[in-house]
């Protein structure tokens, strides 16, 4: 299959199942929701060492907040519902509680629940007061900026995550630029997080290394300065590769964050020094999820 | 289906228990043995159908016509449904109410909603004393759902409150919310004396300066981030607590009852 000088090639992307919660972040202004929304999100970049994976979904009108101030959705993706709980609690305590105006809301209604502000209610060393609101519980915790506010708990449902293809240009900044395109166009798909610096990774990894303590190590196949050193899978003229990474709630969400990231570096073109795109392929032993290129953009 | 009517016939001397007059209860029944249920009144009991005229049959929509103040117990207890009553009530509205809704045009006498666990209840008169409160020598009163009452209430509404909200556009009489566990009482009128007496937790919700206290520590002027979320719950009622122009989120905030736990508060809006 060519898409506009664009080969995407006969092949698949693999991820896995996840769990996954949203949370609702607001304050005073766009700009400290942000500010909040980022330093929860950070460090969240992959599971193998963060714990968890975490990203902005999108920024949230007045309108659309629990409270009617700016908002910031964000959500985070671990492997196992402890882990997940775990994490949220620990960064909504020291990105959202600390963060100046802030309040804190869940952005999942069903599913199993788990502690949002339930036990950072503690923080108010018995000066916290618990208002139960339309069947919703949520906890007015004294801070010295005024009440930081948080709802008990959010929901966490099953999801997927490692969706991901693989833009092959012919040179570093083309490479970039068409990612950079990609996750603007992705960015509009709701439920889904790009979870890499930027939404982009150039660090792609392959399932296991020569060092024994190593679970995944850089995948040489696509690693432009080792074309004449190991089985490549890259053409001559091949210069730069980056990857984006995609959790998604369902398997669909990430199909269409696919296809629209994809179209948007096809539309670029070979014109642009695109050339090629693929997916990481770890011959199925990765996970369950399969995500075929060629059917996502057919 | 027409909802199930009862419409009072004569106005007996003696004061009337309703309690069997309830949605679940006559959920299966047919008509004629919804009219030789017996009612207690005074100290005789009488049948249905000495006491009221009874029209339709969906039970989960029951309409209580010509009401007056001796109908005690309506709605005791309520599972789900809905009970429409035209004209007044007499004590023990709602009484242990478990889910549902009930509709009073008039007034209601002592006790309504006493031990109220959920559901709404709507009140579009005067409520009388003890409205949401535990019966004497219960330690609980209200634990869950919506009083609105368009009227004002007597003396110690919302005594032992333990949750819910009590919303009065009217005006509440002395000792409100007295001995509240926690939960919501909002007045949009006056308030009177002793305020929040032996309040241990809860917050009292006030559009006028009550009467200073000096069991209530002032704690300075607020925007508290809560007040939108409560005030957007209110949404759904036909009242003026659903008016956007009632909403505030700018109060003053006072801490008490110091001679208990001081965990409540009274939070008056700065106009």
């Amino acid at each position: 299959m060519i898409i506009n000088g664009v080969a995407i090639d006969a092949t698949f992307a693999e991820a896995f199942p996840m769990k996954a919660t949203r949370a609702i972040i607001t304050a005073q202004n766009e700009k400290w929701a942000m500010i909040s929304a980022q330093a929860m999100t950070g460090f969240a970049t992959s599971v193998i060492a963060c714990g968890c994976e975490a990203g902005i979904e999108r920024v949230l009108d007045p309108s659309e907040t629990p409270d009617g101030r700016p908002g910031v959705s964000i959500m985070i993706f671990a492997m196992g519902g402890k882990g997940l709980a775990k994490q949220l609690e620990t960064r909504a305590g020291q990105c959202v509680l600390t963060s100046p105006t802030s309040a804190l809301f869940a952005g999942i209604d069903g599913g199993t629940r788990i502690a949002l502000g339930k036990n950072l209610r503690y923080f108010g060393d018995g000066f916290q007061v618990g208002k139960l609101i339309d069947g919703k519980r949520y906890w007015r915790i004294p801070v010295m900026d005024g009440e930081f506010l948080a709802e008990a708990t959010t929901g966490q449902v099953d999801a997927v995550g490692g969706g991901n293809f693989l833009v092959l240009a012919k040179s570093q900044p083309q490479a970039l630029a068409a990612c950079e395109a990609a996750i603007e166009e992705m960015r509009k798909i709701p439920n889904v997080i790009m979870p890499f610096p930027g939404g982009v990774v150039r660090s792609g990894s392959k399932v296991g290394s020569k060092y024994a303590a190593l679970g995944a190590s850089t995948n040489d196949a696509f690693c432009p300065t080792l074309k004449g050193m190991t089985k490549t899978d890259l053409s001559p003229e091949i210069e730069s590769v980056m990857e984006i990474v995609i959790d998604g709630l369902t398997k669909e969400d990430i199909d269409k964050a696919m296809r629209v990231g994809i179209q948007a570096v096809c539309d670029l073109g070979a014109a642009n020094g695109i050339k090629r795109i693929s997916a990481g392929n770890y011959g199925g032993k990765l996970g369950p999820f399969h995500f075929h290129l060629q059917e996502i953009m057919a | 289906m027409s909802a199930l009517t009862f419409t009072l016939t004569h106005k007996p001397d003696q004061r009337v228990d309703m309690s069997p007059l309830v949605c679940q209860k006559l959920a299966e029944m047919q008509p004629a043995e919804i009219a030789a249920l017996t009612l207690q009144n005074g100290k005789r009991k009488i049948r249905v159908d000495e006491l009221f005229d009874i029209t339709g049959s969906d039970a989960q929509n029951i309409v209580i016509k010509s009401s007056f103040d001796k109908l005690d117990f309506i709605g005791k207890e309520l599972d789900g449904g809905r009970i429409t009553v035209e004209g007044d009530a007499g004590a023990y509205l709602g009484l242990g109410m478990k889910s549902g809704e009930i509709e009073v045009s008039g007034d209601v006498g002592l006790y309504a909603a006493c031990e109220m666990k959920k559901g709404k209840l709507i009140i579009n008169g005067n409520a009388g004393d003890f409205l949401g409160a535990a019966l004497p020598g219960n330690k609980m009163g209200m634990k869950g759902g919506t009083i609105l009452v368009k009227g004002s209430v007597g003396e110690r509404a919302g005594d032992h409150m333990r949750r819910g909200n009590i919303l009065i556009e009217g005006n509440a009489g002395d000792y409100c919310g007295s001995r509240m566990t926690a939960g919501t009482i909002a007045v949009m009128g006056h308030t009177g004396r002793h305020l929040g007496f032996a309040m241990r937790r809860g917050t009292l919700l006030l559009w006028n300066q009550p009467q200073a206290s000096a069991r209530f520590n002032d704690c300075g002027a607020h925007t508290l981030a809560f007040l939108p979320i409560l005030f957007a719950s209110f949404k759904k009622l036909n009242s003026t607590f659903s008016d956007s122009s009632a909403a505030f989120s700018r109060v003053q905030r006072y801490a008490g009852d110091m001679s208990e736990m001081g965990r409540g508060e009274i939070l008056v809006k700065i106009s």
